[in-house]
């Protein structure tokens, strides 16, 4: 293709790309290392507030921001602070004194430190299951009847199409206290169960909702890939006396690497800004992700506050923790890559 | 012919209506108004919207939008419904009116008590108030021979009986979800062990012998409720006492109409409100005095507002208050305190009175502070004091961040 044509057709996205993803990425990268605050003042305020029947007023000295008087609007300073928003989120002197003292458990008392062990639990832990799950349903569905075949796709799609928000919070209302499913439980057990009393139920149970939700992705790449496998040297393979087992290792899973490839780098890129759990099964009190974190910096309080610093620092962190994790399958598709040109 | 019929029944019922709750005037303005979604808040909207050509926007997450909307000019709503907890940003920010000239214009049926001055002028008109008092389970406590409970020892005591007893699962509730419910259980708390959240320089107060009370308090009372305590909010807990499962909790005030509705609950006639616990003799009932009420938007034209303030005089009415008696505690001349007002009145006119949360924005830093650290004690990953200086190192380093401290 002439580089002119080429041009013009990657000029609209790039453009996208400029406009809404390099764009904010560079905003958000100043705003970390800048501290915005509302110039304050203190005043002596009375505010009167009723009671049932009557009114209690309260003198009190008050810090407010000072309003401008041409804008209308509260005056504010904005400071170069350098990485105070990170050491604020990182907090690497209590790290450095925990890991002194010996007390390795202390670290998972800050947040980011407690919200980056889960996040990366999560993720590596859902990836081989997911790929697991998701291989071991397209190789069943490939094995099956071709007259049920469509129904069976139909089904095993199903937990992709529902969005994960609803899904995390349909899992929550089953097992919640008086869920049908923790009262089923209840009987047949005969004890009291609380899933969400505790971390480690609520963490399994974001385990098993995560693979039930994404495994049918990578099943629908998986089923297309065996779909392209050489049937010759299947054939050959058989004839050779290697078993089913040894069939899968030898001539299918060399076969489906590029889409393994594939699929762990959109995992790992989705399933690291976990975010869905957390909310739909309320779990902030046992467990917390990064991506939550950053949300939680985000949201105002009822003073109207949110401190975007940090949340500008949380946000570049998570997308650091993203870029590390995808080197290491992306250096490896570089490699065949280069291997194939040759 | 049968549809000619039906239609017709429907228009003289709609006339019929139109007719029983006509609005005094005809509102020619188009107004808007953004507020919480709770059934108070439904009636007064529904009894502005008689007057036309306004539209309501009811969300439980108003807190979130209502600051950047109001700053907008013009601003997206000209009337915002906020408590004691949510005008501070609009306070702040100078995105609400003084309303003194159109509660002079308007507001002659308005009670002084309704009238919220900040350093005199009339920035709010407050409609409800509201609180977290003591609802109770009339009949199980006097089954087993327990007397009302007026301080948090007694509902320790009585929650120990009840548990022997084992005629509820849990003998007690609380809106302890992780977050904005659990740090309110602390800011009703602690005030009430006689503890201040700050100090006269802005720095946190809260690492504090009260404060250590208060933990231990809130700890003790783990041992009686539903484990999943840090999930359940309002509605869940407004839910195990409609379904019987639990015998007491302190619990908002706005909450207790839904007890008594046939509907949904199994215990209808049974809970009773009595005032808050106190937390220590001679204290105040430990929890926090909230009001709600309208404010109107500065970033509108004179006329709006006037049209805003005349349709907020129509919604806060005699005959609204009249329709919808228990839904709310009513500042509104014509409210007939019911049974179950009973509780927030012995709160709110309690002597020593408990305080009215503090509308700052330190308190908003605290409240965020407290949410995000309480979890790690109450799940047992970290003692009463290391959680006291982590709550306070989290308020610092917000509060610095906001500007609020050097």
């Amino acid at each position: 293709m002439k580089s002119k044509t080429f041009f013009w057709f990657v000029a609209p996205s790039v453009l996208m790309m400029l406009v809404f993803i390099a764009a904010p990425l560079v905003s958000v990268l100043i705003q970390s290392f800048q501290v915005t605050q509302p110039v304050m003042q203190t005043v002596e305020t009375e505010t009167c507030t009723p009671g049932f029947l009557t009114q209690t007023c309260t003198t009190e000295i008050k810090t407010i921001p000072i309003i401008d008087e041409v804008t209308g609007k509260p005056q504010t300073t904005t400071e170069w602070v350098g990485f105070l928003s990170y050491q604020r989120v990182l907090q690497m002197d209590k790290v450095w004194a925990a890991i002194s003292a010996g007390q390795w458990g202390d670290i998972l008392q800050i947040d980011f430190w407690k919200a980056l062990r889960f996040t990366l639990t999560f993720t590596l832990l859902t990836l081989p299951l997911v790929l697991g799950v998701g291989l071991a349903i397209a190789l069943a569905v490939n094995s099956a009847v071709q007259s049920i075949r469509g129904p069976v796709i139909f089904i095993s799609l199903l937990p992709f199409i529902i969005t994960p928000v609803i899904g995390s919070l349909a899992i929550y209302w089953l097992f919640v206290g008086d869920g049908i499913l923790t009262v089923a439980l209840e009987n047949i057990l005969e004890r009291d169960i609380a899933m969400f009393a505790q971390a480690w139920t609520i963490e399994i149970l974001m385990y098993v909702f995560r693979v039930w939700n994404n495994a049918p992705f990578a099943f629908v790449i998986f089923y297309a890939g065996l779909q392209t496998v050489n049937m010759d040297t299947l054939e050959s393979a058989v004839i050779d006396g290697a078993s089913r087992l040894q069939r899968l290792r030898h001539v299918i899973i060399p076969h489906l690497m590029p889409l393994i490839i594939f699929i762990a780098i959109i995992h790992l890129m989705d399933v690291y800004r976990v975010f869905e759990e957390i909310v739909g099964f309320r779990s902030q009190a046992h467990v917390i992700s990064l991506q939550w974190l950053t949300y939680d910096f985000l949201v105002p309080d009822d003073a109207g506050n949110r401190a975007i610093s940090r949340a500008s620092a949380s946000a570049m962190l998570t997308m650091i923790g993203i870029v590390i994790l995808l080197i290491i399958p992306l250096r490896r598709t570089w490699r065949d890559h280069k291997g194939g040109a040759h | 012919m049968y549809l000619k019929k039906l239609a017709l029944a429907g228009a003289v019922s709609l006339l019929g209506s139109t007719a029983a709750f006509a609005c005094s005037y005809e509102n020619e303005v188009p107004l808007k108004s953004l507020s919480a979604g709770f059934e108070a808040w439904k009636a007064v909207t529904d009894a502005m919207a008689e007057c036309g050509n306004f539209e309501a926007e009811l969300d439980q997450e108003f807190r979130q939008k209502q600051p950047a909307a109001f700053e907008a000019n013009p601003s997206l709503y000209q009337i915002g419904g906020v408590s004691n907890g949510t005008i501070t940003p609009l306070l702040n920010a100078g995105t609400i009116r003084p309303l003194d000239d159109l509660v002079a214009k308007y507001g002659q049926n308005l009670n002084p008590n309704q009238l919220i001055r900040v350093n005199g002028q009339i920035m709010a008109i407050a409609m409800m108030v509201n609180t977290q008092h003591m609802m109770y389970r009339e009949d199980i406590l006097s089954d087993l021979g327990i007397e009302q409970p007026t301080s948090w020892g007694d509902v320790l005591a009585a929650a120990e009986k009840i548990q022997e007893a084992g005629v509820v699962d849990y003998p007690l509730g609380a809106t302890m979800k992780s977050g904005w419910n659990l740090a309110q259980e602390f800011v009703n708390m602690h005030p009430g062990f006689g503890g201040a959240f700050f100090n006269a320089d802005n720095t946190a107060a809260v690492n504090s012998d009260a404060g250590m009370k208060t933990l231990e308090t809130m700890k003790a009372l783990l041992d009686y409720t539903d484990p999943e305590v840090l999930v359940s909010d309002s509605t869940y807990v407004q839910q195990q006492f409609q379904q019987g499962k639990i015998a007491m909790a302190n619990l908002w005030a706005s909450r207790a109409a839904a007890m008594n509705d046939a509907a949904e609950s199994q215990v209808v006639g049974k809970v009773k409100m009595s005032a808050a616990p106190v937390a220590m003799d001679g204290g105040a009932p430990a929890t926090t005095l909230w009001w709600d009420g309208m404010v109107i938007a500065s970033n509108i034209t004179d006329a709006e507002a006037d049209a805003a303030f005349r349709l907020m005089m129509e919604g806060l009415d005699e005959d609204m208050v009249t329709d919808n008696n228990d839904a709310a505690i009513w500042l509104v001349a014509g409210y007939q305190p019911g049974p179950l007002a009973e509780g927030a009145i012995a709160t709110a006119t309690a002597t020593p009175a408990p305080p009215p949360y503090p509308s700052t924005t330190q308190m908003g830093l605290m409240h965020t502070a407290l949410g995000n650290e309480l979890p790690a004690f109450l799940t047992g990953e970290r003692d009463a004091a290391a959680t006291l200086a982590a709550i306070e190192e989290a308020y610092t380093t917000a509060a610095q961040e906001a500007g609020v401290l050097e």
